[in-house]
């Protein structure tokens, strides 16, 4: 047993760092390292939300002076450049960062009982490398000519040819693409530590199907950013060099842009969407997955009750993952794609509601006849069931090629890509940080004001995006900086002025989290090992948990993660690793 | 959690296993293969060497799907007509370059035999001369590069060349880094390699690199 003791010894050979920077800089601790991750996706959506506020209040008031903006009304280009920056800075540097390498980061490792990632020293790259590219991000609002202006999505030919396709095309859409591309090498690594991690350091006797929802969310995200990062990875190489290079890998010949003829020839600009999609779409669950991991998990826990079907939903985020590689052309239906290809999306597309379906009406299963307590974490998760519905059924509607011809370009889409992968994403973050902000941080946060917080982001939210739906089947067309000028459009004006009241009062509302989220930190109530009396492993652990985790006692596992009310057991709940002799029962 | 079991643990163990998945792992790895820190890359002191050999595979799977990614994009660029794509016709150099980089497989495999025969001698001789091998290879990538800037093909001449460019210097980079494995695991001292963690996720990063590079000549050859 020599090589035990040796290992037990060298497990954390790598013994607590007690200086301020290994520490808290450069740490290679995954609690530390998933911390960095939420306080950087943290920075990132406050940016995020001024921008969005910034888009809704031009889109009513398009003559309001600016202070900040030179000559103080902002241009057309600017408003492009807001949505640009909108979508790149929450798709990946909130939705992408927080789930997965904040509370994956975190929680994954624990979840399973193992002292840490298993690759440490990678993972502390991991976040480095994609905090360099977020500090590239924000110096595309300050290079000469400002953001890029080309979407999330940053369609060629527009972001292909510099800056005379736009002021922010220039130097702006490079750093874009040096950023992306920084943020796909991180992801990779990522997801490799993620998947090395989850296969090879489970704790005996956790099985793959005694593993938290949560886990298998974060599993098949990290398959997904394995295989879609280094995609998007080779489309920005391919399109930099269209850029800087003069090769016309996108850039069709005879583009007359400006009265100037592009030096390029027979590119394809399709290429670079399939390229994007092939990647996008995945995003797309890269970002929702985790979300529904961590709502199984807690509204299991609140509810009482094991999760409804449990392998059927860890089937179903399997299923969800791979359809989501199939199905990249449904965002490219207006690209005049064979009508056989349109159908074959369109199937494809369609079907991804049947594991969707599944995990819903099981979500629904585990709240049926369920002890269900309304703490705020609960709130969350069942908010997240109700957009991820919401936003989801939508979804059918523009699965169809001939429906999304019509609804491609307006605001209809605008409305369902919010609710169902960017305010229930969200969601779920919110109910990750309410449920584990004990464990993390050992103080309890604010119930009170954490259900005022609730209450003004859910109804907010659906007051933003329900009417946008309306104004997207009215004909309101997405990306316009300005409709006062459209005749047609200005009976939908008052609708827009009720969107950027109700997104002004849901982004102050965020105001409440800042403050239960710091205040909680230095002044909540202590938290015990195990406060809201769960079952799995991050719940038997000190919180915060010890430098290894277990503080050398690593746990053995003896049954699945949610055995809530399980009949003749004395205590509602049994943790995932007491052994079956010492399960308390009731008398007979 | 191979490696890190303590005794007591091991006992209470036994009720859950049986049961498959991990616990058929703790038996496995806690056992003479456990890590010691001969990984190389990481040098986390407890993970095993399964973990490097999951950590190179789930890897390699990563730069597969970049590969793939231009490998299609090449596809549909080709066929795209009128384009102005004219089929390049391939430096005659790569043909040893090929032959080089599949001799340096064999090698690779030689050293390894030779290192689990506890040849430490003959396993660096053979680990040398695959890095040389790999270094040459390089060289004539460059040669090759050479050959086509003499005749006039630079990156943004013709979408075939650059491609050639793209696909080019993208493997290249990548064996670069194996050949600095390479050489790191070659310098390192005898103590600090018996478990053969870094020889074995270095072998199948060589391994991969080298069929990487028959397919994209394929592709150039073939796929004109």
């Amino acid at each position: 047993m020599s090589s035990h003791a040796h290992g037990a010894h060298a497990a954390h050979a790598m013994e607590a760092p007690t200086g301020f920077i290994r520490k808290y800089i450069f740490s290679v601790d995954h609690k530390v390292i998933g911390i960095q991750y939420f306080l950087l996706a943290l920075a990132a959506v406050l940016v995020g939300i001024v921008l969005s506020v910034l888009m809704r209040l031009h889109l009513v008031w398009p003559n309001m002076h600016l202070p900040f903006v030179s000559g103080g009304l902002m241009t057309q280009e600017q408003y492009l450049s807001l949505v640009t920056m909108h979508g790149t800075i929450m798709v990946f540097f909130v939705l992408t960062t927080a789930p997965q390498g904040g509370f994956g980061n975190y929680f994954l490792p624990i979840q399973i009982g193992a002292p840490d990632m298993a690759f440490p020293r990678l993972n502390m790259l991991s976040f480095w490398v994609t905090f360099l590219a977020f500090v590239a991000i924000l110096a595309a609002f300050v290079v000469p000519g400002g953001a890029p202006i080309s979407g999330w999505t940053g369609y060629t030919p527009l972001s292909g040819l510099g800056e005379v396709t736009g002021p922010g095309e220039g130097w702006g859409q490079t750093m874009w693409i040096i950023s992306i591309s920084l943020f796909c090498l991180a992801s990779l690594l990522g997801a490799l530590n993620f998947i090395a991690t989850l296969i090879d350091m489970r704790a005996p006797g956790m099985t793959l199907f005694r593993m938290p929802l949560t886990c298998w969310g974060w599993f098949v995200t990290a398959i997904l950013g394995l295989l879609a990062f280094g995609v998007l990875l080779a489309g920005g190489i391919l399109l930099l060099l269209d850029r800087s290079a003069g090769t016309s890998f996108f850039i069709p010949a005879g583009l007359v842009v400006n009265d100037q003829i592009q030096p390029h020839s027979g590119g394809s600009p399709l290429l670079w969407q399939h390229l994007f999609w092939f990647f996008g779409h995945p995003e797309v669950y890269i970002a929702i997955l985790p979300g529904m991991g961590v709502a199984s998990h807690v509204l299991s826990t609140f509810a009482r009750k094991p999760v409804f079907g449990y392998r059927a939903m860890a089937m179903a985020i399997c299923a969800i993952g791979f359809l989501g590689f199939m199905v990249w052309g449904h965002h490219m239906f207006v690209s005049g794609m064979s009508p056989y290809s349109g159908f074959a999306f369109s199937v494809l597309t369609m079907s991804i509601g049947v594991p969707s379906a599944i995990k819903t009406f099981n979500w629904l299963g585990t709240l049926w006849g369920g002890k269900i307590q309304f703490t705020t974490p609960m709130l969350f998760a069942i908010g997240f069931v109700s957009l991820f519905v919401s936003g989801g059924l939508s979804g059918l509607f523009l699965a169809q090629p001939a429906v999304d011809n019509l609804l491609h370009a307006t605001y209809y889409v605008v409305a369902h890509f919010h609710l169902v992968m960017g305010v229930a994403a969200i969601f779920g973050i919110f109910a990750a940080t309410y449920f584990w902000f004990p464990k993390m941080f050992g103080r309890m946060m604010n119930e009170p004001l954490g259900k005022v917080h609730f209450w003004f982001t859910f109804v907010g939210a659906y007051c933003i995006f329900m009417p946008m739906h309306w104004v997207g089947i009215a004909g309101g067309i997405r990306r316009y900086a300005d409709a006062s000028a459209v005749a047609y459009l200005q009976p939908l004006q008052p609708v827009h002025h009720f969107m950027t009241i109700a997104a002004f009062i849901t982004a102050s509302a965020q105001i409440l989290f800042l403050i239960n989220f710091f205040w909680s930190q230095k002044s909540g109530p202590k938290a015990s090992k195990n406060p809201w009396n769960a079952t799995t492993l991050e719940w038997i652990t000190d919180s915060p948990p010890p430098h290894d985790n277990f503080a050398g006692h690593f746990p053995s596992v003896y049954r699945g993660p949610y055995e809530f009310s399980v009949p003749g057991v004395k205590d509602d709940f049994v943790p995932q690793n007491l052994p079956p002799q010492e399960v308390a029962r009731t008398k007979e | 959690m191979p490696g890190i079991v303590t005794d007591e643990i091991e006992i209470i163990r036994t009720p859950s296993g049986g049961r498959g998945g991990s616990s058929s792992d703790g038996s496995d790895g806690s056992g003479g293969r456990g890590g010691d820190g001969s990984g190389g890359s990481g040098g986390s002191g407890s993970v095993p060497q399964r973990t490097y050999i999951t950590g190179m595979t789930v890897g390699l799977g990563g730069i597969l799907m970049f590969f793939m990614a231009l490998t299609s994009a090449y596809i549909v660029r080709k066929d795209i007509p009128n384009s102005g794509w004219h089929p390049l016709t391939v430096p005659r150099i790569l043909w040893l370059n090929t032959a080089v980089l599949i001799a340096s497989s064999f090698t690779l495999a030689r050293a390894r035999k030779l290192f689990k025969a506890n040849d430490q001698r003959g396993f660096r001789h053979w680990w040398g001369v695959t890095t040389i091998l790999g270094a040459f290879f390089l060289l004539g990538q460059i040669i090759a590069w050479q050959q086509l800037r003499a005749a006039g093909l630079f990156l943004a001449t013709n979408p075939s060349s650059s491609f050639f460019y793209v696909f080019t210097a993208a493997h290249g980079l990548h064996l670069l880094g194996g050949v600095l494995a390479l050489t790191y695991i070659l310098f390192r001292p005898t103590h600090r390699l018996t478990k053969g963690t870094a020889s074995e996720v270095g072998a199948m990063y060589w391994h991969f690199m080298d069929g990487l590079w028959v397919f994209l000549f394929l592709l150039f050859l073939l796929g004109r």
